[in-house]
């Protein structure tokens, strides 16, 4: 930390110095030290070991698009938080869900909130949402000194693009590689279970309500099958968090609203454990 | 073998407050006003792109006269310096009167350097608090002095008359359709006492506003929504509720993306 968020003085240079709108660059030329990226870790044997995030899903609908995520941090063996949050608002209209190494990846998402608010005061206009996107890339690319090491982040991103009005899902790998997701998308270790849940039960066609019922179903799927995925937790009210995003902005589902869900789910789950079957042929 | 002329300091800052004032007395005026439920911005402005009031942070904004380059580097800086304070510390830590006393200090330190030529800029830095009684406003002139305003306070050409006539008017509690009245009245006299009528497309108009369940307090007001309140047939809108203004995508919701 350089003397100039503490001590009162003139500006220094890097501060009004004109051309980028970016955070990032402005923290890369005033305080380096600051940029995740250039973090170095010392050389390890073996992993590192830290509380991980597990299950994010998504799914897009005619109006919009909701990403969800499980609420358990484990850490090898142990359940290290059993309400920890990994979907944020990234800004009004998008969001972001994380899966891998908690602390590195809330710190992420705090930065790339930044830096697209920042963007947003700066120039007086939004970021497009694949400006956005790309900027997780980069954000996440970043970071692969540390995902060698075991400590990598993987998010999953998704929007309502105001300029072609639709919901957009982007995924991401470890290296920064992006891709558009059409339809629905997972990422975390519960994911191939969640996957398989959602690839069953979508359709082109749901509404805003189904497809939040549908989300909360492959988390269930996922947390059936996969121990580091948190299933919800009605003894202690921890549910899922779900967001929507719509042409009307973010906006994150109340408890009681995630409830009604999780509970409807889950009394159709005790005469049928596995959920809802889909058609043979 | 010339011999350099002697030029007292006196005379010298003399001089420079001199050109600085003259800069910023052939620009427009920009008024800042509190009213009930924040601080509100109004400015003559005929342009949509390049703003005189901005959003710095959640609960700050930033207005500005004189020349367009030096204020718009002085807005990015304060921009730069609230981002990375809220990344190091926390978002409640980034606060107006730490914002204005960099400001102050930057233009100051410019001032008074004789290899620089003094900004000829003036600054408003409000920020919005819990109540009316944690409002705070500051102006800050070319000189790096700062000013700790209440009630209202006006910058730019004309801007003794203005504050007078606001100081005489402006009174606590008033609604935002009454306050921004009151600023388009004060802007639309003229030096010679004669009045001007300003239009919705002539004025940029942004508030602070404490309501505002998100946690960027910052909002422009524009099109149908600024012309109603213009006309006073939304005495009682909450600039909330009257949101369905024709702007474009993104402008609703998203404070300064406009």
């Amino acid at each position: 930390m350089e003397a100039n968020t503490r001590s009162i003085g003139r500006l220094p240079a890097p501060f009004l110095t004109p051309g980028s709108s970016s955070f990032m660059d402005f923290l890369g030329a005033h305080s380096p030290d600051l940029l995740p990226g250039n973090r170095q870790l010392p050389p390890l044997k073996g992993a590192v070991q830290a509380p991980h995030g597990t299950t994010i899903v998504a799914a897009s609908f005619p109006g919009g698009v909701v990403l969800a995520g499980d609420r358990r941090a484990t850490m090898g063996n142990v359940i290290a938080q059993r309400d920890i949050e990994k979907v944020f608002p990234a800004d009004e209209y998008s969001a972001v869900g994380i899966a891998g190494t908690a602390g590195l990846a809330v710190e992420m998402v705090k930065l790339f909130q930044l830096e697209l608010e920042h963007f947003e005061k700066v120039e007086g206009v939004q970021l497009s949402l694949e400006g956005k996107a790309n900027r997780l890339s980069t954000m996440i690319r970043s970071n692969l000194g540390m995902a060698m090491q075991g400590l990598a982040v993987v998010p999953l991103f998704a929007g309502w693009d105001v300029d072609r009005n639709k919901g957009r899902i982007f995924s991401y790998d470890v290296t920064g590689g992006r891709s558009e997701e059409h339809g629905f998308a997972a990422t975390g270790s519960g994911s191939v279970f969640a996957r398989g849940a959602l690839k069953k039960l979508f359709r082109e066609d749901l509404t805003e309500a189904q497809t939040t019922t549908l989300v909360v179903q492959a988390l269930y799927d996922a947390a059936d099958d996969d121990s580091a995925t948190g299933g919800p937790d009605l003894a202690r009210r921890i549910y899922p968090i779900v967001t929507v995003i719509t042409d009307e902005g973010f906006r994150k589902l109340t408890e009681a609203q995630c409830s009604e869900v999780v509970r409807a789910i889950h009394e159709r789950r005790l005469q049928e454990p596995d959920g809802p079957r889909a058609a043979l042929l | 073998m010339s011999t350099p002329f002697y030029v007292s300091p006196q005379q010298a800052m003399a001089d420079r407050a001199e050109y600085a004032r003259k800069g910023i007395a052939r620009g427009r005026s920009v008024v800042v006003l509190q009213y009930t439920d924040g601080v509100l911005f109004v400015a003559e402005n005929p342009s949509r792109a390049l703003h005189k009031v901005s959003e710095i942070y959640d609960r700050i904004a930033f207005a500005a006269v004189g020349k367009y380059n030096e204020f718009e580097n002085l807005r990015i800086g304060g921009v730069r310096y609230a981002d990375l304070r809220g990344y190091t510390y926390d978002r409640d830590d980034v606060t107006a009167r730490g914002l204005a006393n960099v400001y102050a200090q930057t233009l100051g330190t410019i001032f008074s350097s004789a290899a620089e030529k003094p900004y000829e800029v003036e600054l408003i830095v409000a920020e919005v608090g819990a109540g009316p009684e944690d409002d705070q406003i500051y102006r800050l002139p070319h000189d790096g002095s700062i000013v700790d305003e209440h009630g209202s306070v006006a910058v730019g050409g004309n801007a003794d008359q203005i504050s007078s006539y606001l100081d005489q008017r402006h009174r606590d509690g008033m609604t935002l359709a009454e306050a921004l009245k009151l600023a388009v009245e004060s802007l639309a006299r003229d030096n010679n006492g004669g009045e001007r009528t300003l239009t919705a497309e002539q004025l940029e108009v942004a508030v602070l506003d404490r309501t505002r369940p998100q946690q960027r307090k910052f909002k422009r007001l524009l099109g149908r929504q600024l012309s109603r309140l213009l006309d006073g047939h939304a005495t009682d809108v909450s600039v909330d509720e009257a949101e369905e203004a024709p702007a474009g995508p993104g402008t609703d919701e998203a404070p300064g993306a406009s």
